[in-house]
């Protein structure tokens, strides 16, 4: 199952390493380039890799698709969220979290926030996209 | 606090929420939306004697600059509070249906996860005060609506879900072409503002081009008539209480109120001379071709889905007319048709729960069987046909009158040659479902649930009461703020921005 030892190894190294990246994009979404969207795209993409080295069958027990659609929902819930409060403090969408000196973590109060939302929702969408294809491969080529 | 904003955030949180709970608590979503469009129904209720004056509410407090707007505004004036009542109630019957109706099909959480998406999608497209994220919840909607009519995942429903996408896509792109040369045009999006520069700069031929791109776009949308080709396939394709959305609401808020809000208050229908004439003609053609063609049908839901051509053709004819007569009656018949439709097309899901037919050849004598069904159903037709003293009698007599008060007898007379031809399908639905002689094979055919016979009393009831709607003090409190809001035409920007 899966491919060779070659891709193997360099997929064990590059996983990582590319989550890692996503996360730190995720996070510094309100302050350097990418975000949320970018950032959901290379911790998706991360998990993809390990998929397409060792086969659909080796991931699925760790993260299977119910998971992901778990991810997806608690993303999009804690964005909502975070809106919502908002109404609380005057506005929807309200920017209710003090902004701090330009090094700070919350320099760009609720942003910070949203952009972890859009980040969860964003790769567990995309992993769950890439599963159903997988899913519907296998099943239509052994349909045939 | 001010509630604007839940109108939006209540369903589409609800519509996180549910895949959440659905994967812990089965069957917890049935709750979960009853409980949110009954808050929904009962919030617009409580907008209701504020419906005169206009809201205005800057999302995330972005207040506008020197009179600018700069960030989202929502806007709740009269016309958004009658369409937030339709939309709203109309949802809550839908989803009380859907408890029973839907326990059919298979994951019943993604269909009410889609249910509130789509909700929220066109509340928004009521409340939003800028035509980007008009065009954004309109989106919402009709994604959310192209998923639900393949819900069944049989051929019919995909095909006619592809059907609608595509013809819904196309006119979303050329809604969005519109939108993006609109901006080049006025450089704001803002409904109030883009008025003001509009009225600025006069008619140009990038304004000629934007309106006939809006026009096809939300024609398309709203099917009229030469527009109307994925109509037919889709709504009845759709599980029964979505095509009562489908058919009460969406075609309404999607394209009519669009329409009128963009054509009416933005631009303003005087702006453009033509413009009248063509929201006439094109109402009328679909007024009469619906009709016809909903003549020749034996699919019971196809009917009930050529005969919401027709009724919206009266509609977008009597907004034609202008006059405060003429958009009284279309109003009026709005909310008629809404309730009406709605109620037929849910009494068309409960013939369909209890007999899995829907071919009128085959159907028939199912009164007996099924009283409560039938009599709903009478009530709904008679109502629809325009017998007095019924709701539909009188918004089809307030769109006639208007009509030869604005100097149109003959189209007047169409529209009663129609409203003939309306009685006449309606008559043929009644015979071939609910009179006549009953099928050997439906001899076994019972009642629908409870959950389902409730919703269709409440709207059968409603339906009888609408003519109450004519009464002066509900009239006052109803109909009047949303005319006074179309009727004012461009001074809608003054109503938002001040000044």
């Amino acid at each position: 199952m899966g491919m060779t030892a070659i891709v193997k190894r360099i997929a064990m190294l590059m996983t990582p390493a590319t989550c890692l990246l996503g996360v730190y994009i995720i996070l510094h979404g309100h302050v350097t380039p990418g975000g949320g969207f970018a950032g959901g795209i290379l911790v998706a993409g991360s998990l993809i890799l390990l998929v397409l080295a060792f086969g659909i069958s080796s991931v699925k027990q760790e993260i299977n698709q119910n998971n992901a659609k778990i991810a997806l929902s608690l993303g999009l819930i804690l964005f909502w969220s975070v809106a919502f409060m908002g109404l609380f403090h005057g506005s929807f969408f309200q920017n209710y979290l003090k902004s701090h000196s330009a090094s700070h973590f919350l320099s760009g109060g609720n942003i910070a926030f949203y952009d972890i939302a859009i980040g969860i929702g964003v790769s567990a969408a995309l992993f769950t996209i890439f599963i159903s294809f997988l899913i519907a491969k296998k099943e239509s080529s052994t349909g045939s | 606090m001010n509630w604007i904003p839940a109108f939006v955030a209540i369903p589409l949180g609800a519509a996180f929420l549910i895949p959440l709970i659905e994967h812990w608590i089965k069957g917890s979503s049935d709750f979960l939306t009853n409980a949110v469009t009954a808050f929904l129904m009962g919030l617009t209720l409580s907008f209701i004697h504020q419906a005169a004056q206009t809201q205005v509410y800057f999302v995330g407090g972005w207040e506008p600059a020197e009179g600018i707007p700069f960030g989202i505004a929502l806007v709740v004036d009269g016309l958004s509070v009658l369409m937030l009542l339709v939309v709203n109630s109309i949802a809550f019957f839908a989803t009380l249906y859907s408890v029973k109706y839907m326990a059919r099909y298979t994951d019943k959480g993604k269909f009410f996860t889609l249910f509130m998406l789509m909700l929220a999608g066109m509340n928004g497209v009521v409340i939003a005060g800028d035509l980007f994220n008009m065009f954004v919840f309109l989106e919402i909607t009709a994604i959310a609506s192209y998923a639900l009519v393949a819900f069944g995942i049989g051929s019919e429903e995909l095909e006619a879900s592809f059907k609608y996408q595509v013809l819904g896509g196309t006119a979303s792109a050329l809604v969005l072409f519109g939108i993006a040369i609109f901006y080049m045009m006025t450089k704001t999006l803002n409904f109030a503002d883009a008025s003001r520069v509009i009225a600025a700069t006069g008619v140009t031929p990038a304004l000629l081009f934007v309106s006939v791109l809006f026009l096809v776009g939300f024609g398309l949308k709203s099917a009229l008539m030469p527009f109307h080709a994925w109509l037919p396939d889709a709504h009845p394709s759709a599980p029964a209480p979505i095509s009562a959305m489908l058919s009460g609401v969406v075609i309404k808020v999607l394209g009519v109120y669009t329409l009128v809000r963009i054509f009416f208050n933005v631009i303003g229908i005087g702006t453009i001379p033509a413009l009248k004439t063509v929201l006439l003609s094109l109402g009328v053609i679909s007024m009469v071709a619906g009709a016809f063609l909903a003549l020749g049908q034996q699919d019971m839901k196809r009917l009930l889905a050529y005969s919401s051509i027709s009724q919206v053709g009266y509609i977008i004819f009597a907004f034609g007319l202008g006059t405060e007569l003429g958009i009284l009656g279309g109003l009026f018949h709005l909310m008629n048709h809404s309730v009406l439709k709605s109620l037929l097309f849910l009494n068309s899901g409960a013939v369909v729960y209890e007999t899995e037919s829907r071919d009128m050849e085959k159907l028939g004598g199912l009164m007996h069987k099924m009283p409560v069904t039938g009599t709903t159903s009478m009530i709904a037709s008679l109502s629809m046909s325009g017998l007095p003293p019924l709701g539909g009698f009188f918004s089809k007599l307030i769109i006639i009158w208007a009509s030869i008060d604005a100097g149109y007898p003959l189209l007047g007379a169409v529209a009663v040659i129609a409203s003939i031809v309306t009685l006449a399908y309606y008559f043929k639905l009644q015979k071939e479902v609910f009179l006549g002689k009953l099928a050997d094979a439906f001899q076994k055919a019972k009642e629908a649930p409870v959950l389902m016979c409730i919703p269709m009393i409440c709207l059968a009831i409603i339906s009888v009461g609408l003519g109450l709607l004519l009464l002066d003090p509900v009239r006052e409190m109803v109909l009047t703020p949303a005319v006074h809001v179309i009727q004012g035409g461009v001074d809608y920007a003054r109503m938002v921005l001040g000044g």
